[in-house]
């Protein structure tokens, strides 16, 4: 469903993403590992088309629609969703006008009647209680003064509301205690489906203890150093990133 | 931010509300002298007392300079080229219901979706329209006079409720007080008047629909509303005004009095033709507003939302006279491309235990100019008198301005004051946030800014409330681009 060939991005002239090639399935997980500074968020904030980037790829298509030149909220509405690492606040802006609001934008986009308050209460509601997010927390403003667990699970709550076709995880696990990672990674899992690609990514492997990847990606230096499978992330958390940052450097100045 | 090509199309998006209504004007010619107001005088048919008021303000206000101290920037305005005095032509004096008044006036009001029809009672709203310088109508008075409650014109009030306009006129807006006012004062042509009597809750919302059409004409209007002992009354106030190039004068004096145990909420959603993109035309909104607790434990609140006019100078104000009373001040102004906005509020504690809030939003975009300005000031007699002022503003794009001229004056060592002020900007990475949920950049603007508004659109009454959240997306369209 995602096809990224040769994808470079920069920033004020700074290359960051330098030649990504990546293929996400439908049905596939497929987790993003690197050292910090790699160019794993800006990689996220590409996919749902952040404009502060400058991007251009042999091919970055999705269900075979090129993404280069759709606006983000086309993007958000064709089904890409992305959980952000650091979710902003909107002070005054209810969560849960919020999140009607967006559902409903998805819904009118798929040729779905929109929800009135009343069923979209009952549903948020059913699905917030699953993530532990209580009626209070809806009613605040979104994400302001959340704590930063609140944050992820809302992000989660938002996720599960728009049911995207593509989600992509970024750093949904830092600043998580267990207690929280195993919420979130519940969220996650109860996404899995046939239908839907979910793209995690994680400077650690520790969520990836219960949000099981089919592939695993290495990402250094703005490119994919190396894939696998999800023994690759086990082998990362014992030898840390080092090993393949000195093998890439290698390759590049024999 | 976005190259979405919606946005160009949102550019250039003009005012809804700017369409003319062909109907023959029965006016005045042009130009103000003692000759001038009596003419309007007597095309009212106004008692002497009337008249003698209008002159004594005229031959004062030609000792006045117009005042220079506000933050907004325009041509001198030639007093001479304005025309006092615009009506409907053929209409009676007055309209005994809907089926005298001019079709074309009707259908005016209906573009507007301001319903005269009785229905508008399912809404709980009492209309009195005034279309130039006349009330064109004015529905449930049946309904209304039951309960003791006057709610006509101000002509009307003039002739049939003499004692009490009499008392009251100019009781809270002396006929000296300001170079604006006092204009008001000499040529007023129109307004509202309610009088809630004791012990009376008000069990509609009455409302006054405001609108200019005429060209070159000023509308001066004058509202007064008088809360008698124990009553309730919230009261609605909308404006709009046709697409013309020149400037066109809006200069209002609303006078409010609450007597003892009294509540007065009076609310705003001002939508005056703001001028175009390049900052041509538009009403010059230089309106005077003050409200006087006179009664012990009164209270007064204005409730103001400015998205229109292309120069807003508007301070509604609260005297606190009596013990215990309290004045609330909540406003949202919008400057966008080229309008400037001088607005805030005074409030002044003269009784003891008296309290006063000012909740005041201010949106600058494209290149706006918004100033906050407010005085609270607390005289020797006010013990334990208390304010908190809170004054936000909020940036779009970078050519805007936001300012703020708070002014303090405390008297009393027991009063607290407390004043809170923040400027934030639409930030990109909100916009992006939104965005990437679905939302169009005009509806993630339009989001971000309602809620910033939020504490001072919920004091708006329910249907009034939704109307300011539309215009407020409206007058914000394409301001990010």
């Amino acid at each position: 469903m995602l096809r990224i060939r040769n994808l470079f991005a920069s920033i004020d002239g700074k290359p960051i993403l330098r030649g990504l090639n990546l293929n996400v399935h439908a049905g596939e997980v497929h987790a993003i590992m690197g050292p910090n500074g790699s160019g794993k968020s800006t990689f996220a904030q590409v996919l749902v088309g952040r404009d502060i980037y400058e991007v251009v790829a042999d091919e970055l298509t999705f269900d075979g629609r090129n993404l280069i030149d759709m606006p983000p909220e086309i993007r958000a509405r064709e089904g890409i969703f992305l959980a952000f690492q650091y979710p902003i606040e909107i002070p005054g802006v209810s969560n849960l006008y919020f999140l009607k609001s967006a559902v409903n934008a998805v819904r009118s986009h798929r040729g779905l009647p929109e929800l009135d308050a009343v069923d979209f209460m009952s549903l948020a509601r059913q699905q917030a209680a699953e993530l532990g997010i209580d009626d209070a927390m809806l009613k605040r403003s979104l994400n302001e003064g959340f704590s930063g667990g609140e944050k992820k699970r809302n992000e989660i709550l938002q996720m599960k509301l728009l049911e995207p076709r593509l989600a992509i995880l970024d750093e949904t696990d830092s600043g998580l205690d267990i207690d929280a990672l195993k919420v979130v990674a519940e969220g996650i899992n109860a996404m899995r489906s046939p239908q839907r690609g979910i793209i995690v990514v994680t400077h650690y492997q520790r969520l990836l203890n219960y949000v099981v990847p089919d592939h695993v990606h290495v990402l250094a230096g703005g490119r994919m150093v190396r894939s696998g499978g999800k023994e690759l992330a086990l082998e990362l958390e014992q030898r840390g990133y080092s090993w393949l940052e000195n093998e890439q450097k290698a390759v590049v100045t024999p | 931010m976005s190259k979405d090509p919606r946005t160009s199309e949102i550019l250039a998006q003009e005012y809804p509300y700017g369409f003319i209504t062909e109907i023959d004007e029965d006016s005045v010619p042009a130009g103000l002298s003692e000759e001038t107001i009596r003419l309007i005088s007597a095309k009212k048919n106004e008692p002497e007392w009337m008249l003698e008021w209008r002159l004594r303000a005229y031959r004062h206000w030609v000792t006045m300079k117009e005042p220079t101290w506000a933050n907004v920037h325009y041509e001198p305005i030639d007093y001479q080229t304005i025309r006092y005095y615009s009506a409907p032509k053929g209409r009676n004096n007055d309209p005994k219901n809907l089926s005298e008044i001019d079709p074309e006036i009707l259908r005016t009001y209906e573009k507007l979706g301001i319903p005269l029809e009785e229905q508008t009672w399912l809404a709980g709203v009492a209309v009195d329209a005034v279309f130039d310088s006349v009330s064109v109508a004015t529905t449930f008075r049946r309904k209304l006079e039951e309960l003791g409650i006057y709610f006509c014109s101000f002509s009307e009030a003039v002739q049939k409720y003499p004692d009490l306009v009499r008392k009251y006129l100019g009781s809270v807006v002396p006929y000296t007080d300001n170079f604006f006012a006092t204009l008001n004062s000499a040529v007023f042509t129109d307004g509202s008047f309610a009088y809630v009597p004791k012990g009376v809750r008000c069990p509609l919302e009455l409302s006054t629909y405001f609108r200019i059409n005429a060209r070159d004409t000023g509308q001066f209007e004058r509202t007064l509303i008088i809360a008698d002992e124990g009553s309730y009354v919230s009261y609605l106030e909308g404006c709009t005004a046709p697409t013309r190039d020149n400037n066109q004068l809006h200069a209002a004096v609303v006078e409010l009095i609450a007597l003892d145990n009294a509540e007065i909420r009076y609310s705003t959603v001002q939508n005056w033709y703001p001028g175009d993109k390049q900052g041509r035309g538009g009403i010059y909104n230089f309106v005077t507003k003050r409200g006087k607790c006179l009664g012990v434990n009164s209270k007064i609140s204005w409730t103001q939302v400015e998205t229109g006019s292309a120069i807003t100078w508007k301070y509604p104000s609260c005297i606190l006279m009596g013990d215990n009373s309290s004045g609330k001040f909540y406003s949202v102004a919008v400057a966008n491309n080229y309008q400037q906005a001088d607005t805030g509020t005074k409030m002044i504690h003269i009784g003891k235990n008296t309290k006063s809030t000012i909740i005041s939003k201010g949106i600058s975009a494209g290149h706006g100019q918004n100033s906050y300005r407010g005085m609270v000031k607390v005289l020797r007699g006010a013990a334990n008198a208390r304010n908190y002022s809170q004054c936000d503003s909020l940036l779009i794009g970078d050519k805007c301005g936001a300012h703020t001229f708070p002014y303090l004056e405390v008297k009393n060592s027991t009063a607290k004051v407390e004043h809170e002020a923040s400027t934030s900007k639409i930030g990109e990475d909100q916009i992006f946030y939104c965005q990437q949920r679905g939302l169009s950049v005009e509806d993630a603007v339009s989001t971000i800014v309602n809620g910033f508004c939020k504490q001072v659109l919920q004091e708006l009454p329910m249907e009034f409330a939704v109307e300011a959240r539309k215009l407020l997306g409206v007058s914000l369209e394409g301001s990010v681009g």
